[in-house]
């Protein structure tokens, strides 16, 4: 089988296959104009009579589990990332299934981190085949340069989802790491030695894999409550000593910046959204997990507490600066899709303002409407922008894939999408003529903060028409480009290989670009 | 003479600049060995640059390292052109386009609420230190350099003075102590400084030792504009000798430097500053007899914001009319507490308006109710208002609203 076959030429200007790892894929057509037909995909019957009548799924070994539930060579395997870097399951399940022998497997995380680097090897002896997940630092690095068998495919979260629930993604084996678990298989992550808050990202997985393997390494007995992950879809439990690394579940970004250049970027956008009318009583906001969007937080949260207004909502990642927004009455409820510090776990088990939501109800694009669409404005970053505001998010100006998608693309249909980003990082211009690689078409993206301007996409006249007069520095997209250029100089483009090593889903599932091979 | 010279800086944490360690050789060419994070864009231009350089300065035979960390071009070419003048003993420079935005002059008695300290052997944070809106920056070749690192800052304080746009703040560089800070000037006159600190001052003649160089290069240069002085005095001598260094020649404000000052009095600071309080004192009262302005030190603690605010309001409750800072973070605070509070603008506007209604009425004398106004207080006043439409507390057609009522 070859990676990809059939190439064409997508609606956003990009070469991509039609033919990915032997299976057929939709080149993008633009913004929601792919129309989904037939019905979702549905998991074979089973029956209680294949089931302990005591409830008791409990099995030994991640080994003995993935035996029972039948792993073959060519199957794939699911995992998902609330554990962040402290996960210590993945690569254990693949060292079980090297153990067995297995070849050919692919592995579907919701997200991958530094710690998986050590599947590397299991990318190159062929136990796994490729990833369709996200791949990014030292996985990414492999992946770019060529090293895995078969095609990436990079989604974002809520294109998970629909992948998943439209059976573009066959998931035979998911395997979910669970703080706290009862024998029957209800799970939470609210509470545990390994709380990490939620499983959202585990949901689909638990809904439409074919058989659900349950890992805890704290078993309590029946009923695990709160029941974020429901027994009655898991086939069977496993108790290790340990499943994650508290510290290391905690990410790392969830500080907000000391830097005073973000700062700057942060308060500047903070006075964009006010002078735009979106900091109002009832709004509603997402900000990511990077110090300079957690510092718009706090800016939000001032103009809120001085104007004796509250937000209505505030969508998560959550952590500790969005909880004391919750407590001091500045915002009636987080939507939260993990929790980025122990403050967030502590405030969703204790607060019933503080809502545990998934890539299904936030994101799903597959759905009958989701959440991110009701946000009235979402900070996020990007690696490059180009001049007609396509963004990337995956790789860097130098070809190399090295992040995910996250829930980026999904929150690209907030109300107002704004990112802050540094006009160049040490000498890198952060726009472009053109992305390497686009992972969000321009039309959806609003405006460009950064230090020495902000450009407001010009199909954004509203926009435009309300910042007129303002004292912020309101420049054009070229302006900014040129600005960048006049101190960094004009950078070259990277040359690439002519093969492709990933794909980019869009979150209908069609394919917005495809990610090329580094030239090393 | 050494063969060898390694300038520039490389490891943990050093960003957007250099390391290179250039050796001069016998035959060969020239090869460079290129290590560079932004190298897929800017290899090509790095080596083209290098190139050019070892043509200009006539080097046939080299092997030159560059490990880069996203250094812009005047960072390379001052680091290179360091090493290339420590072997060779040129005195040729070669110097970056000198952007034309940079070749503002300023005015003797502009604002100088805050000065934003540099270290001048670091590029990373010079280029973005214009977007946080200093009154004034200073590239540093005093005291935040390494003694080794003296010579190299050199070239790259002269570079980063042609080729960084401080977007409107006043360019500042503070010399070595004179008479060693002297042979700093060379390479800082010439390309439009607009103020020289002079540090650890104690007479009028270090001053005048200062001014007289400065004439030398800009006759020689053929420069004209004027280059003001700000000296500091950081220790018991320097206190004494206040007014004699306060008015000499082309001073137009002077500063005080707290951390050598208590060292030399053998005491410790504090936050509340008793044991400076004559120091400082001192320093005002002179300022104010030579009609200059009288700037505080630095505040060092940069996480307490509050205890900074505390400290501004003392300092222009003493008279000071600025201070330093060593992080952008501090220039909010010390604009914010430097600026004239209401009572002071209602105060003034009264001023102000009574000033023009006498003028429109042909009249010498101001007066406010019963009290006459001098023409100082006028002038007070109307840098208040000044102030305050400058820092956005005051619309410029306030007197529109003010007669309304």
């Amino acid at each position: 089988m070859s990676k990809y076959d059939k190439i064409t030429t997508n609606a956003a200007g990009r070469e991509v296959p039609q033919v990915i790892n032997g299976k057929e894929a939709v080149p993008f057509m633009g913004v929601g104009k792919f129309r989904p037909t037939g019905r979702k995909y549905a998991l074979p019957i089973s029956t209680c009579a294949d089931y302990p009548a005591d409830g008791n799924k409990t099995l030994g070994s991640i080994r003995e589990a993935l035996e029972r539930c039948g792993l073959k060579d060519g199957m794939t395997i699911s995992t998902h990332h609330h554990f962040r870097n402290g996960d210590l399951v993945g690569n254990q399940i693949f060292d079980a299934a090297a153990a067995m022998g297995v070849k050919g497997l692919t592995w579907a995380p919701s997200a991958s981190f530094e710690c998986h680097s050590p599947l590397i090897k299991y990318l190159e002896d062929g136990t796994i085949h490729h990833i369709e997940g996200s791949m990014n630092g030292a996985l990414g690095k492999f992946t770019s340069e060529g090293g895995m068998q078969g095609m990436g495919v990079l989604r974002s979260h809520g294109g998970r989802y629909q992948a998943i629930q439209d059976g573009d993604l066959h998931v035979d084996i998911a395997v979910i790491a669970a703080p706290t678990a009862d024998a029957f298989g209800n799970a939470t992550g609210d509470r545990g030695p390994a709380a990490c808050g939620l499983l959202g990202f585990a949901l689909a997985d638990s809904q439409y894999a074919d058989k659900v393997i349950v890992v805890t390494d704290n078993l309590v007995p029946f009923p695990c409550v709160p029941w974020q992950i429901h027994g009655n879809y898991v086939d069977y439990v496993v108790v290790l000593d340990k499943i994650g690394i508290p510290e290391k579940i905690i990410s790392g970004t969830t500080e907000i910046t000391k830097s005073p250049d973000r700062l700057l970027l942060a308060e500047m956008t903070a006075q964009f959204c006010d002078e735009a009318g979106i900091v109002r009583d009832g709004f509603s906001f997402q900000a990511g997990a990077g110090g300079t969007a957690l510092s718009i937080g706090i800016y939000f949260a001032e103009m809120l507490r001085r104007r004796g207004m509250k937000a209505r909502f505030a969508r998560g990642g959550s952590n500790k600066y969005l909880v004391k927004m919750l407590e001091e009455g500045l915002v009636d409820y987080i939507l939260d899709g993990q929790t980025f510090d122990l403050e967030g776990v502590r405030s969703m088990r204790e607060n019933p303002g503080h809502l545990n939501t998934s890539p299904f109800t936030s994101y799903n694009y597959h759905g009958k409407g989701n959440f991110a669409s009701m946000v009235d404005v979402v900070i996020l970053g990007a690696t490059e922008v180009d001049i007609n505001f396509n963004a990337n998010v995956v790789t860097h100006s130098d070809g190399y894939l090295l992040h995910g998608i996250g829930g980026w693309m999904n929150c690209l249909f907030s109300k107002c999408v704004i990112l802050p980003i540094p006009l160049f990082r040490d000498r890198m211009p952060v726009i472009r003529e053109q992305v390497t690689t686009i992972c969000g078409p321009g039309e959806l993206i609003d405006v460009i903060v950064t230090e020495r301007g902000i450009a407001i996409n010009p199909l954004r006249t509203d926009l435009i028409e309300k910042l007129k007069g303002s004292t912020l520095p309101i420049k054009t997209i070229h302006q900014l480009k040129d600005e960048a250029e006049k101190i960094c100089g004009k950078p070259a483009l990277p040359v690439l290989s002519d093969e492709f090593i990933a794909a980019i889903k869009w979150v209908d599932g069609t394919v917005i670009d495809a990610v090329r091979k580094v030239i090393i | 003479m050494a063969t060898i010279a390694t300038t520039g800086n490389k490891g943990k944490g050093i960003r957007s600049d250099c390391q290179v360690t250039l050796e001069l050789r016998q035959s060969g060419g020239i090869e460079i060995r290129l290590t560079s994070k932004v190298k897929v864009m800017y290899g090509e231009s790095i080596l083209t640059l290098c190139n050019h350089m070892f043509r200009f300065y006539n080097i046939g035979h080299a092997l030159l390292e560059l490990d880069d960390t996203g250094a812009l071009e005047p960072v390379i070419a001052a680091r290179l052109e360091a090493a290339i003048r420590k072997l060779t003993g040129s005195t040729l420079e070669f110097l970056p386009e000198m952007l034309p935005q940079n070749s503002y002059h300023t005015e003797k008695d502009r604002d100088r609420f805050s000065r934003l300290y540099l270290p001048g052997n670091s590029p990373s944070l010079m280029i973005n230190a214009g977007i946080h809106k200093p009154n004034g920056i200073i590239l540093d070749l005093e005291d935040a350099v390494a003694v080794s690192k003296k010579e190299e800052a050199r070239f790259l304080v002269r570079n980063a003075l042609r080729s960084i746009d401080f977007y409107g703040a006043e360019r500042m560089v503070r010399i070595n102590q004179v008479p060693a800070g002297l042979e700093d000037l060379d390479y800082i006159v010439p390309h439009n400084v607009n103020l020289i600190l002079v540090p650890k001052c104690e007479s009028a003649g270090q001053i005048a030792q200062v001014n007289q160089r400065i004439e030398a290069i800009k006759a020689e240069k053929g420069i004209s504009g004027n280059i003001w002085l700000m000296p500091i005095i950081e220790s018991a001598l320097g206190v004494l000798k206040a007014h004699e260094i306060a008015t000499s020649a082309n001073v137009v404000a002077m500063a005080i430097g707290l951390e050598d000052y208590t060292a030399d009095l053998g005491t410790r600071r504090t936050n509340e500053g008793t044991e400076s309080f004559f120091a400082r004192s001192m320093v005002v009262n002179a300022c104010k007899a030579a009609g200059i302005q009288a700037i505080d030190s630095v505040f060092s603690d940069i996480a307490d914001m509050e205890a900074l605010k505390q400290t501004v309001l003392r300092s222009k409750a003493l008279g000071f009319d600025g201070m330093g800072c060593i992080h952008p973070r501090q220039i909010r605070v010390i604009h914010d507490n430097f600026a004239p509070d209401d009572a002071e603008i209602e105060k003034a506007k009264k001023i102000v308006n009574a000033f023009i209604e006498a003028t429109d009425k042909g009249l010498g004398v101001v007066s406010l109710g019963t009290k006459m106004i001098d023409p100082p207080v006028v002038k007070r006043a109307q840098h208040t208002i000044n102030l305050a439409i400058s820092m956005g507390m005051l619309q410029a057609d306030w007197r529109n609203e003010f007669m309304a009522v």
